[in-house]
């Protein structure tokens, strides 16, 4: 990889190269932190990011943006820009996981997943088309469908939804100001705001697998950079800062 | 003065001025090319109509509230001079030019659970954030400096003198105020709730940040439509075309009532011509 990394810096246009990445928002912290590596691997170059709800960057990138890079944080949204030859064939790059985060303070006193059907629960959720709110409502159905919570048991849940943000960063902002009383969110965003909030895990049973894909974006002005970047991604490097912070790597 | 051409004005000055309505109205054509083809399955979503129906409302009710607490502010700063008068002026003007997502996050910070005046709501069995009255707080907050400048600049724009005249012929304070001042300043305060009201159906980051994103609840059109940005693009391009006519018809609407209030005939004063 470094043989690699050296090479790629003794090619033409390098220096001065401006790579766009657009990533979900639960990538945030670990590239940024890639992004460090990056530059200082490639003196004169940046990256620049644009974090967001995977549904919303794939709608950017449907409408022309100039991202060289996409990182998703659901195979969906890759697939439908896949199917239109919009990116290049993606590579899954990490997994996440779901938790159940609350307040720090826990003022409504949720601790089991059987509390979050409790009427008059605030729940804050992500909309159904943003990655971690169509898990949510899969682990909600696997619990739905074990006779210990019963089938009622995601309506009840659903009922106590308050809000419906469009990335999960909104999601643990809300919690984390205590605005709501429980959110579902990913493994690594619990870890990543630390002791704002308090967290509720989910069984293996019930806990739905985040594949994440990457792929260089079709007509990207820095396609060789975008490619490099991947391969730092998929690097031994790479996956030691995501599963730092919290991702389960390959 | 024969309104069928326009007379005075160079080419420059027209080509300048050319230039801005194209701007303005390039966007709108090219919405309604794309929205008006649609099925009507992206017009009559149930998700669509109910956030139509919670956009006028909640901007209505902001417009009120506006007109209930920004007609006296603006009166009051219209009529005096006192300390601080300057820092109350910028307050009130500083929702205009905050960025709405800070003004949500101040909300917040005011009136959330856990805010300023969080326990005391509390106490009192209410918790703002999430429900329809934090979309009219959201409105109200970023709207209503639109109009109480308006109504300012039209207050102070009133004759004094008819009104000491109303007062030496014996009328009252009230009375003065309903006949002479109001009407006078009228199509200052119509065009200033004009864009108030445009202000609240269009707000959406303190909306966001202070009421959520429920539907039916607090997802206003603005709303909807980056929800439907994302997942549903004919649904998307629908509600911009509904919020559009709505908001040009509604602004044209209260055009013509100010028009018309402007130039009612008061106790033989000449009509004005505002709106006509």
């Amino acid at each position: 990889m470094v043989a690699g990394a050296l090479g790629a810096c003794a090619g033409p246009g390098v220096g001065g190269s401006k790579l766009t990445v657009y990533a979900a928002a639960s990538l945030t912290e670990a590239f940024r932190e890639l992004g460090s590596t990056y530059e200082a691997a490639h003196a004169g170059s940046k990256v620049e990011f644009n974090f967001a709800g995977s549904q919303e960057l794939r709608a950017q990138i449907e409408q022309g943006a100039k991202a060289d890079v996409f990182a998703s944080a659901d195979l969906r949204n890759m697939k439908a820009l896949e199917d239109k030859g919009t990116v290049s064939a993606a590579r899954v790059f990490a997994r996440n996981r779901l938790v159940v985060i609350v307040p720090a303070d826990n003022r409504a006193g949720v601790k089991t997943l059987a509390d979050l059907a409790r009427p008059g629960l605030k729940l804050v959720m992500a909309q159904a088309n943003v990655p971690v709110g169509q898990y949510g409502l899969q682990a909600l159905d696997k619990l739905a469908a074990d006779p210990a919570y019963g089938t009622e048991y995601k309506a009840s849940v659903l009922q106590n939804a308050v809000s419906q943000e469009n990335n999960v960063r909104a999601v643990v902002s809300k919690i984390a100001l205590g605005e709501g009383d429980a959110g579902i969110v990913y493994a690594t965003d619990a870890q990543s705001v630390g002791a704002r909030v308090g967290t509720i895990e989910i069984p293996d049973a019930y806990n739905v697998v985040a594949e994440y894909p990457i792929a260089v974006v079709t007509g990207a002005a820095e396609a060789e950079q975008a490619k490099v970047w991947i391969e730092l991604v998929l690097s031994e490097q790479g996956q030691a800062v995501l599963k730092r912070y919290g991702f389960v790597t390959n | 003065m024969d309104s069928s051409q326009i007379k005075a004005g160079g080419l420059l000055v027209r080509v300048m001025a050319g230039a801005l309505v194209v701007f303005l109205s390039l966007p709108v054509a090219a919405l309604i090319l794309r929205a008006v083809p649609l099925g009507a399955g992206a017009w009559l979503d149930p998700a669509t109509l109910a956030a139509l129906e919670l956009s006028l409302i909640t901007a209505s009710l902001s417009a009120l509230l506006t007109l209930a607490v920004g007609t006296p502010a603006a009166w009051l700063l219209a009529r005096n001079e006192f300390r601080g008068k300057a820092a109350i002026d910028t307050l009130i003007d500083l929702p205009m030019v905050l960025p709405p997502a800070v003004a949500g996050l101040a909300l917040l910070m005011a009136f959330g659970r856990r805010g300023l005046t969080g326990p005391a709501l509390s106490v009192l069995g209410v918790e703002l954030p999430f429900t329809t009255a934090a979309v009219v707080i959201a409105e109200t907050f970023v709207a209503a400096p639109f109009y109480v400048r308006a109504a300012r600049v039209g207050f102070a724009g009133v004759d004094r003198k008819l009104e000491q005249m109303s007062a030496l012929l014996g009328v009252s304070d009230a009375r003065t105020f309903a006949r002479i001042t109001l009407p006078l300043a009228g199509p200052a305060l119509v065009s200033g709730l004009m864009m108030t009201y445009a202000r609240a159906l269009g707000e959406f980051g303190a909306t966001i940040m202070f009421a959520g994103n429920f539907p039916g609840r607090t997802q206003t059109m603005p709303l909807a439509i980056y929800a439907g940005l994302e997942g549903n693009l004919d649904s998307a391009l629908a509600l911009s075309l509904i919020l559009v006519v709505v908001s040009f018809a509604l602004l044209f609407g209260i055009r013509r009532v100010g028009g018309e209030y402007g130039v009612r005939n008061l106790r033989g004063t000449a009509p004005r011509e505002y709106g006509m």
